[in-house]
């Protein structure tokens, strides 16, 4: 497999959205796959602990938040600043096919890993067809 | 065909011919920065990371944000007055039979040399990457640090 060299995209703003706390809002990269058991959502939150993550699903609606720690540069002169930081922020709309009370997340380097199993009805069953 | 407004001197050679389209240049320029206003900070430089680069009396900072590596895909040295930040972010393949609904994370290598505006003593550089964010700490060479001067009345 090739290597490739990764590209800069700079960090999305969330506009349109205004939040109770001032700061910049980013959208966090994601992917979303799914197996017949759950759905897997997997989010680029860097500077996010896992203690300041908050999942809230408000009946089909997701919402990741994740609140960075300041880096640290309040006394420091700044030279460079490429990129900015503030708190993270996407909305997904879910089907109601999730069964809610079984959702784990976890953190890992600034990626949020949550799973999202499926409900028991919404589990594509096979239908056999006899001959005769 | 453009038709131009005849003001005494249009076609006089005492007047600049390129007065027009210099001042059509800047009021276009000044258009095009106004659209971008958007824009929040400096421009990056286009490569990944994107870094921060900051100072205090004693050290110096740099901290890119690198969600999905850890300190084993990293490769970070220092060369004379440069620094070299280099790895792999890798993306773990997820088990077979999965379809994709997005894919906005990409994987790949990267790597990024700065040059250093103060001499940094190389032996006592710190690497941390902590929740996806790299801090490296530079501590500033002895002579690079600002030293005071006393004065006295005399």
């Amino acid at each position: 497999m090739t290597e490739m060299e990764l590209q800069l995209r700079g960090k999305q703003e969330l506009k349109g959205k205004e939040q109770t706390k001032p700061g910049p809002v980013f959208v966090p990269s994601v992917d979303i796959f799914e197996t017949e058991q759950e759905i897997t959502l997997l989010a680029d939150m860097p500077g996010v602990a896992s203690d300041r993550v908050s999942i809230d699903l408000n009946e089909d609606q997701l919402t990741l938040t994740g609140d960075v720690e300041a880096q640290g540069a309040e006394k420091e002169r700044v030279l460079l600043r490429e990129y900015e930081t503030g708190r993270f922020q996407r909305s997904f709309t879910v089907s109601d096919r999730i069964d809610q009370g079984k959702i784990t997340a976890s953190m890992s380097d600034g990626v949020l890993r949550l799973v999202l199993p499926k409900a028991e009805k919404a589990k594509p069953r096979r239908i056999e067809v006899k001959v005769g | 065909m453009a038709i131009l407004r005849w003001r005494p001197g249009t076609f006089g050679w005492h007047r600049d011919p390129f007065a027009e389209v210099e001042s059509l240049h800047r009021e276009m320029s000044r258009l095009m920065d106004s659209l971008s206003g958007a824009w929040r900070g400096v421009t990056a430089a286009g490569v990944f990371p994107a870094l921060n680069v900051s100072e205090d009396r004693d050290n110096l900072y740099v901290r890119a944000e690198l969600p999905g590596v850890s300190a084993k895909d990293l490769d970070i040295s220092v060369q004379d007055d440069n620094l070299v930040i280099k790895g792999e972010r890798r993306i773990a393949a997820e088990s077979k039979g999965v379809s994709y609904h997005r894919r906005e994370r990409e994987a790949g290598t990267f790597q990024r040399i700065i040059s250093l505006p103060t001499r940094v003593d190389g032996g006592k550089v710190t690497a941390v990457c902590k929740n996806g964010v790299l801090t490296v700490t530079l501590p500033k060479a002895a002579e690079a640090k600002p030293r005071q001067i006393a004065v006295t009345t005399g």
